[in-house]
């Protein structure tokens, strides 16, 4: 046999450089969005709709001035006649011919996404865990009934689920409550807490608690001290996946709060109203809002297959 | 949870089985499918939730035949078929077409098979927001780059009836690619390599190989993708209602649109929740299908 044996496991050098080439060409245009945000939450408003679109641009804070800040239109006498700016924000503020009037609400909005995100992924992580620890090693009447229910409460179209719990909000008064949001969003992470987190524990080997058990330890005490510490890496990947679904969700915080427990997403977008086509703010908001989840993706790059198919596939 | 309990030494498996499954059976019970009857109860009056005072009449399958007689909604349902088809063949082909390349194990692969996967952890409704952006038609990124490759001209994504529906295709797409090609990888890698080997003694070209071992392999994580993609845009709800907000007209008025525009627009609350129960029951079969399908693909 002359040719030479190339299975996929191993390419020919030619097929793999055209590979790469294809692969990071795909990777850089669909990176090109991102990109485009953060280099617009640092350009001047004017930089922002400028044609043909700037690549390089003066570097600006406006953006992220304005995202913090209210402001409002003086007349060129009135700027005049103000004492000089106190910090470089009022510098920032003047040199748009407004003066600052207060803070914006997005430290609030931003402020609700961390409570609302980080309460419902405690939640939904004890919750879980007790749960998927008794569904992988106890015998559950119609345990996979009860696995199956669990799931289907995910598939739920959001806008379905949001008309009774928004009359059942109502009568309990919930809405527009950080309680509300943070119990709704904790039942719908169950689903995927349950899930991967049975997975994670089916992998811990039942030994090790019969060992412990049979050292004296109780049931409690073997999940408390032998299998909680194995099930450490799985309990965070977890928990991560359930602050991104928290920290990303849209339908419910735009239906079920307004003014006081609004989160970042539904807030985000209203940013443009404020001040016309203010797209470097909108962009700075944006920006501020993604970076913590571009950080997490790239930790979880390992499990985010197992994540994505609620622990079908672990790869 | 405090390490340092002790509970009685009597506390039985069973037991302990039981304290640890009820409150996340209750929690369910009570925001999953307490509202869920609720709705269907709903579904079957004339009640409007902007009106709690007023009383309440059953009208018994009106608001069904309403629903399934409506022009609209079927107008809406033809809206996310197409949508639904487009967007998933258009991510099943790429996606892949990026798995069968990044499993070619070039160097750095790893790297930049991370670098893809960025978009699908993001926000649909904040990265929504921002394709607005690029789309504009005076300054927008997105119209610069498409006539740097050829002169179209000025058109507006989401201004022209014909483009929009094509303009949330995209976005999903780019946001959604990354997860069939997650998912495919993982295939791919399932096969295992003798199977080439035994090809590569008979002698089989690549064309071969890739009809009769690759794909057939790779079939159930397709099947799986499809599904998976199928339930979620069928949901589609946070993409949408930024880009487009189902316009221009109503041409990207999906499902879950229609269903935000009559239930909290309009407060028709008993026709909306006729609307939603025929929507649950659409996934919910998807996703039977889906569990069935998972529990063969894991017995591989």
């Amino acid at each position: 046999m002359n040719r030479p044996i190339h299975s996929p496991m191993d390419p020919s050098p030619r097929s793999r450089l055209i590979a790469a080439v294809l692969v990071i060409t795909y990777a850089v245009l669909s990176l090109i969005p991102l990109a485009w945000i953060f280099m617009t939450s640092v350009r001047t408003p004017e930089d922002a709709i400028a044609y043909p679109p700037k690549v390089i641009a003066a570097p600006s804070a406006v953006g992220f001035v304005n995202l913090f800040t209210t402001r409002s239109r003086v007349s060129a006498d009135e700027l005049a006649a103000l004492p000089p700016p106190a910090n470089w924000v009022e510098r920032t503020v003047r040199e748009q011919q407004m003066i600052l009037s207060g803070p914006s609400r997005f430290m609030d909005r931003y402020t609700n996404s961390l409570v609302i995100g980080f309460g419902s992924t405690i939640l939904s992580i004890i919750l879980g865990t007790l749960a998927a620890y008794a569904f992988s090693r106890f015998r559950v009447p119609g345990k996979d009934d009860w696995l199956f229910f669990i799931l289907s409460t995910r598939m739920m179209p959001p806008i379905a689920v949001a008309i009774p719990v928004y009359l059942m909000f109502r009568e309990l008064g919930l809405n527009d409550t950080h309680t509300g949001l943070i119990l709704l969003y904790t039942v719908v992470n169950l689903s995927l807490s349950v899930w991967l987190l049975k997975g994670f524990m089916d992998e811990i080997p039942r030994e090790y608690e019969e060992a412990a058990m049979v050292d004296g330890y109780t049931r409690w005490q073997a999940f408390v001290k032998v299998v909680l510490p194995q099930a450490a890496t799985g309990i965070a990947t977890t928990a991560i996946f359930c602050l991104i679904f928290a920290w990303n969700e849209y339908a419910f915080a735009l239906l079920l709060t307004s003014g006081n427990a609004q989160t970042a997403p539904p807030f985000i977008p209203t940013i443009i109203g404020e001040g016309g086509l203010d797209w470097p703010a909108m962009a700075a908001g944006t920006t501020l809002f993604l970076l913590p989840v571009l950080f997490f993706t790239v930790l979880l790059r390992k499990h985010l297959l197992r994540g994505v198919t609620f622990g079908a596939i672990r790869k | 949870m405090s390490p340092t309990v002790h509970p009685q030494q009597g506390l039985s498996d069973k037991a302990l089985a039981w304290i640890f499954v009820t409150p996340t059976i209750l929690l369910l019970l009570a925001f999953n499918i307490f509202p869920l009857i609720w709705t269907i109860y709903l579904s079957f009056t004339n009640y409007r939730a902007n009106r709690p005072g007023a009383e309440v009449v059953s009208v018994g399958i009106d608001n069904y035949q309403r629903v399934l007689n409506s022009e609209a909604i079927w107008e809406s349902m033809r809206a996310t078929a197409g949508f639904l088809c487009a967007s998933i063949t258009l991510q099943i082909l790429l996606g892949f077409g990026l798995a069968l390349l990044l499993n070619r194990k070039f160097r750095s692969h790893s790297f930049w098979s991370t670098a893809i996967l960025l978009p699908m952890m993001l926000a649909p409704a904040v990265v929504g927001t921002f394709w607005k952006y690029f789309f504009e038609p005076q300054y927008g990124i997105f119209n610069y780059i498409v006539n740097f490759f050829g002169d179209f001209g000025s058109f507006t994504m989401l201004g022209d009836t014909a483009l929009a529906p094509w303009a949330i295709v995209l976005v999903d797409t780019w946001m959604w690619t990354p997860y069939v090609m997650l998912l495919l990888l993982a295939g791919l890698r399932s096969i295992p390599p003798y199977l080439y080997e035994a090809a590569e003694i008979d002698r089989a070209s690549e064309w071969t190989k890739f009809w009769r071992i690759t794909l057939p392999m790779v079939l159930p994580f397709i099947v799986l993708a499809v599904l998976f993609r199928a339930i979620e845009n069928f949901k589609m709800f946070d993409l949408v209602d930024q880009l487009t907000n189902g316009g221009p007209g109503s041409v990207t008025e999906l499902a879950s649109i229609t269903l935000k525009r009559e239930a909290f627009e309009k407060w028709r609350t008993g026709f909306s929740s006729a609307l939603a129960i025929i929507m649950f029951v659409a996934i919910y079969g998807m996703s039977l299908v889906t569990v069935r399908f998972l529990e063969r693909v894991k017995q591989r």
